[in-house]
């Protein structure tokens, strides 16, 4: 049991396969993507393996301490930032492999054309709670 | 009320219903409700016989909704249900025969922790989601898909005491801190499967458990970062729950037949022994390793055995030791860091220690690596 973050990126993953914006795609291409990815949300809630999926908005403001008594300063957002988060799923799973099996199967998702984007993801564990037995 | 002494009954009242010819994803739905229901109405009148009230209103629920389905569906076949008498049998073998069932070889690891924890523990979905930090609707899937996955295995067949075994170490050993206290069920769990059958690794387990259970609250400082066992605080052990996993050590290796549970166990009683970290028998502990990788194999054992190596003859010997475990096993930079430090080796152990940080694979022994290599890299400076 260990669970994984799939992350999904608007920037700063490498180039998927079927590379087109999808503010280009047909609308029931959109759909039909859009679909697959509830579909996929709702098949892991049937397996026992989904924790939790969310979407973020491209932009964000970056916020930092500007000292004792004084309001924060925010800023941003910045145009040179690399690297973007698009969203996440959290899955619960037995084995690093099956995370992996499922993080192909999420970008296989279908974009422009109906055909599967190819996109990057993401599988990063979750740091767990220590083990009781150390020695 | 006593919750504990009320699920300990979970798994009898169970095999009763499926006994009396109730499927088992059935009657363990039924027995949840009749736990529901006990919670609700015992705090104002407790029956005289707990378990005798349980099979009934366990029964009735079950009637209710076999009879339910049968409406629905217009069928017939469930109504012969009814008139089945509860046939006579130990209930005894009845525990023993559901904790194999529930860690059935067909169950993935967490979906047979899962219905162990629901079908013997007789927690509720709920808790269990909460102990596993995944949402209810998840962990209740889990647990159906589990229970659909074991519906037709048969109830009457011995399994695999192994089996059974790694999936209590997994709810012993894994379980994150939430209103559950999952170690402690472990323990419960294992302390009834023990009283079930005479098996020289479910003691030898339970041993494990207890000797390590002893030192819980040592194990973390107040701001909750880990203490080593070398500085823990040893006044504050439990010396009853030591004493407890001792003597059931001893008695199951009386027996003769050591596995891996008993070599372990006798291990953190070599620890529980020592009045102080620099009196421990270190010696003894490389030969119960070596006991250890004789039964498993186990790189895990080989790196923890280079630890001890180091301890009883010194650093060079457990380093010459580590080189023999593959230098991928996680830990393998955290041990060279800690045989490098004893050396004396300051700089590289730093280095390790930083390395070890972020392979890490759980939050609190990352922070205590680091703050390893940030001591070691002050004191270089």
């Amino acid at each position: 049991m260990a669970k994984y973050l799939l992350l999904k990126h608007y920037r700063g993953a490498p180039a998927p396969v079927n590379d087109v914006p999808m503010n280009q795609w047909e609308p029931e291409e959109i759909s039909a993507h859009v679909q697959y990815m509830n579909d996929f949300a709702a098949r892991l809630e049937r397996s026992g393996e989904f924790v939790d999926g969310q979407a973020l908005a491209p932009e964000g403001t970056w916020v930092r301490y500007d000292g004792e008594g004084l309001p924060p300063v925010t800023d941003g957002p910045f145009a040179e930032t690399k690297d973007l988060i698009a969203g996440w799923m959290v899955i619960d799973v037995d084995s690093h492999e099956r995370a992996v099996e499922l993080a192909g199967e999420l970008s296989a998702a279908p974009g422009a054309g109906g055909k599967p984007i190819h996109e990057w993801l993401e599988v990063r564990p979750f740091l767990t709670a220590p083990p009781t037995v150390t020695e | 009320m006593d919750e504990a002494l009320l699920r300990s009954l979970t798994p009898s009242v169970l095999a009763v219903l499926v006994r009396r010819g109730a499927d088992f994803a059935a009657a363990e739905d039924a027995v949840q409700d009749a736990l529901v229901e006990a919670v609700r109405l015992w705090p104002a009148g407790p029956p005289q016989d707990p378990k005798g009230w349980l099979v009934t209103v366990a029964w009735r629920k079950f009637l209710d909704r076999a009879r339910a389905d049968t409406a629905r569906r217009r069928r017939e076949d469930l109504v012969s249900v009814d008139a089945a008498e509860p046939a006579p049998g130990p209930a005894v073998d009845d525990t023993l025969r559901l904790y194999f069932l529930c860690a059935h070889p067909s169950l993935t690891p967490s979906s047979a922790v899962a219905l162990t924890l629901r079908a013997v523990g007789g927690l509720t979905t709920r808790q269990i989601a909460r102990a596993y930090l995944v949402p209810e609707a998840t962990m209740a899937q889990r647990i159906s898909r589990a229970k659909r996955t074991v519906s037709g295995v048969r109830f009457d067949r011995p399994g695999d005491v192994a089996t059974v075994l790694r999936v209590l170490y997994l709810v012993f050993n894994e379980g994150y801190s939430g209103d559950v206290d999952l170690a402690a069920e472990a323990i419960r769990l294992t302390r009834q499967l023990a009283a079930a059958i005479d098996h020289p690794e479910v003691a030898g387990l339970l041993a494990l458990m207890l000797l390590h259970h002893a030192r819980r609250s040592a194990r973390t400082a107040p701001d909750g970062s880990l203490v080593p066992l070398a500085e823990q605080d040893r006044s504050r052990w439990d010396t009853e729950s030591i004493a407890e996993g001792i003597e059931i050590l001893q008695a199951a290796l009386a027996s003769d037949r050591l596995g891996e549970y008993q070599a372990q166990a006798a291990i953190a009683a070599l620890h529980a022994d020592a009045p102080t970290a620099g009196e421990t028998d270190w010696g003894q502990i490389v030969e119960w390793y070596d006991e250890l990788v004789r039964l498993t194999g186990s790189p895990v054992v080989r790196l923890n055995r280079a630890v001890a190596v180091g301890e009883a003859d010194g650093p060079r010997a457990g380093l010459a030791a580590l080189a023999e475990v593959d230098a991928s096993m996680p830990r393998h930079a955290a041990v060279s860091a800690h045989l490098h430090e004893r050396d004396g080796d300051l700089v590289t152990a730093a280095r390790l220690y930083a390395e070890a940080a972020c392979q890490a694979s759980n939050l609190a022994e990352r922070d205590h690596l680091t703050r390893r290599a940030a001591r070691l890299n002050a004191r270089c400076r």
